[in-house]
């Protein structure tokens, strides 16, 4: 490409870089101040104004949200469901979308379009309870994993993959006497781990953010996930009359902001670790998800 | 003739029986797979389709669906009759509009001025920042906002004290409540809305800006008169589609705003039905509720997507 040196091109630049530069900070500095404050005293949160690098660096407020098991039970919790959710809800969906790749299977369409039909319209918050409820998932773990098991989007995604895998695989497979099952596990899943990995990401990070299926089927506060307890500390203790349930160890008084903070990066880290591999695929995943299913 | 036409009819299908039983028995391990996720659409899609009979119920917990009185439209009746109605239905449009008019836009501009940027690690760095709060959930977007908008020592109300203002009380006034809705949308998802626009101006022609520069076009005519009109479509699509989305506001986003003070700009229908369903016990009314929403959304995804297609881009089902 020839480059355009033009004045009024370069001016263009200068305020076009500048711009983003301002919107990329904006958009990051919430996040510096918060982690920033999570190190620092309330009393120094209380003096200072604008809080990006504290000049008294102290673990206080961390201190004191782990000195009771709320919030480490609260991990544990998030942890656990979004480990063993993850792994049944890869496993569900690997496994019908590979059924559905397949051209050759009768059937096939109607059952996308149970699948497709599920986007457009659902029974709603309260028959989904119900069902739920009956199921007697309620106050239990699997609550937070079962009733969402598979994302209609993922698998759609995962099955347009698989089916553009070349179908001579599995013919030549076939010829050598492998099963279904065998094609699956031992030539489509190894060859799909690219897929894998994304969707396998798309839904560890639904589970860690989940709160809201928490908050429908868990009254249990002992099994409430990170999300819920962080809701608690900081969305309801800011004077705001919207639930009642309260927490017995914080329940004393309201929390510091610096507490406030602490929890709010405990919440978030994991997600900040794991990021750098989540932008790669996720942004891949993005662009999968707008072909046409 | 007819009966000639009915025997072969019946030659054929003794024919396929065989066949289609046949073919299942070959597939068996594939339905086998099939049949786990089946199972999860119909338990927790499909019955609770049907779990929809009870919005013309009185239903009871402990009579279930099958023993409660059935009461024709006297929930919908109610529904309508609510004066709740009309500030919900206010505050769903309302909310779209904002969002329309103050999000929709934004991840265009991002993407344009992303798409002028030549050093590929600056585009880079960028592009990571500003995707990363995609990724957080809405408890914490919300819990930040409300650590720094806080009338107890939030940073946003002492820069207004440094600067000589009042103090706002930001999470419990109505006038603040969209604003700070809208930006958190902004804050959260503008960044990640610019990957499908920057996809398809990378597909762009650079032939096209280079005709343009030798023509003596500008910066800003190059982006007004090539970028833009090649964009163009999936703008028009992702509009429609945003507006068959007119009832999905982001439950989860609302219910972390929704409080006491600002219930009246605030609840939109999935609120509602939460609190006058869970929280109260009324499981047929909310039902109803929650049903019109369904039927509703579901309207105007169909007509959403006819359009589009209409409009001579591919539809998304």
């Amino acid at each position: 490409m020839v480059q355009d040196k033009t004045i009024g091109s370069r001016i263009f630049n200068v305020v076009n870089y500048s711009l983003l530069l301002v919107i990329a900070l904006v958009t990051f500095l919430p996040f510096i101040h918060v982690i920033a404050g999570s190190f620092t005293t309330a009393g120094e949160l209380a003096t200072k104004q604008l809080v990006l690098v504290p000049t008294t660096w102290s673990l206080e407020a961390y201190r004191y949200i782990f000195s009771t098991n709320t919030v480490l039970t609260g991990l544990a919790t998030s942890i656990g469901v979004t480990a063993g959710g993850t792994l049944f809800s890869m496993f569900l969906t690997a496994l019908m979308a590979y059924g559905l790749s397949r051209r050759d299977l009768t059937g096939r369409r109607p059952i996308m379009f149970v699948v497709v039909f599920t986007m457009l319209f659902s029974g709603g918050i309260i028959p989904t309870f119900l069902v739920v409820k009956s199921m007697g998932l309620i106050d239990s773990y699997a609550a937070m994993v079962v009733p969402t098991a598979i994302n209609a989007f993922n698998l759609i995604i995962m099955r347009n993959f698989f089916q553009n895998l070349p179908e001579g695989l599995e013919e030549s497979a076939k010829i050598d006497g492998a099963s279904d099952w065998g094609i699956l596990f031992r030539i489509v899943i190894p060859l799909s781990m690219p897929a894998i990995a994304t969707i396998s990401l798309f839904y560890a990070v639904t589970y860690w953010n989940t709160y809201i299926t928490a908050i429908l089927y868990l009254t249990d506060a002992g099994k409430w996930p990170i999300q819920v307890i962080l809701r608690q500390i900081v969305v309801l203790s800011s004077g705001l009359a919207g639930d009642t349930s309260s927490m017995d160890d914080f329940a004393s008084r309201p929390p510091e902001q610096t507490v406030k903070m602490a929890v709010i990066v405990v919440a978030t880290l994991p997600i900040l670790l794991v990021y750098p591999f989540l932008q790669k695929h996720f942004a891949k995943g993005a662009l999968l998800g707008s072909i046409k299913g | 003739m007819r009966d000639t036409a009915a025997l072969s009819e019946m030659v054929v299908k003794e024919k396929q029986r065989p066949e289609l039983r046949r073919r299942f028995i070959k597939n068996r391990a594939l339905y086998m797979m099939i049949l786990p996720g089946f199972l999860f659409f119909v338990i927790f899609k499909y019955i609770p389709m049907g779990g929809l009979v009870i919005a013309f119920q009185d239903y009871q917990p402990y009579n279930g669906i099958w023993n409660s009185p059935w009461v024709g439209w006297k929930h919908f009746e109610r529904l309508f009759a609510d004066q709740m109605f009309v500030t919900i239905l206010r505050n769903t449009l309302l909310l779209f509009f904002l969002n329309l008019l103050f999000y929709f836009p934004v991840p265009i501009i991002l993407a344009l001025m992303l798409n002028e940027v030549r050093i590929n690690i600056f585009k880079r760095v960028v592009q990571t920042v500003v995707y990363i709060p995609h990724f957080m959930s809405w408890v914490i977007i919300v819990s930040i906002s409300f650590v720094m908008l806080s009338m107890d020592r939030g940073i946003i109300n002492e820069l207004f004290v440094m600067m000589g203002f009042e103090k706002v009380n930001f999470l419990m006034s109505t006038e603040w409540f969209r604003p700070m809705y809208v930006l958190q949308i902004i804050w959260r998802e503008a960044g990640w809305g610019t990957i499908i626009y920057l996809a398809a101006m990378a597909a762009i022609d650079p032939g096209l800006y280079e005709a343009a520069r030798i023509d003596g076009a500008s910066r800003l005519r190059q982006i007004w008169h090539i970028t833009l009109p090649s964009i163009r479509s999936v703008i028009v699509v992702l509009l429609i589609l945003k507006i068959g989305d007119v009832l999905e506001l982001g439950f989860e986003h609302i219910y972390l705003l929704l409080n006491s003070m600002n219930r009246e700009v605030a609840e939109i229908f999935d609120t509602y039905v939460f609190t006058a369903g869970l929280r109260q016990g009324q499981f047929s009314y909310s039902t109803a509720v929650g049903f019109f929403k369904s039927i509703v959304g579901l309207i105007l995804v169909i007509s959403a997507n006819w359009l589009s297609k209409k409009a001579g881009e591919e539809g998304i089902y």
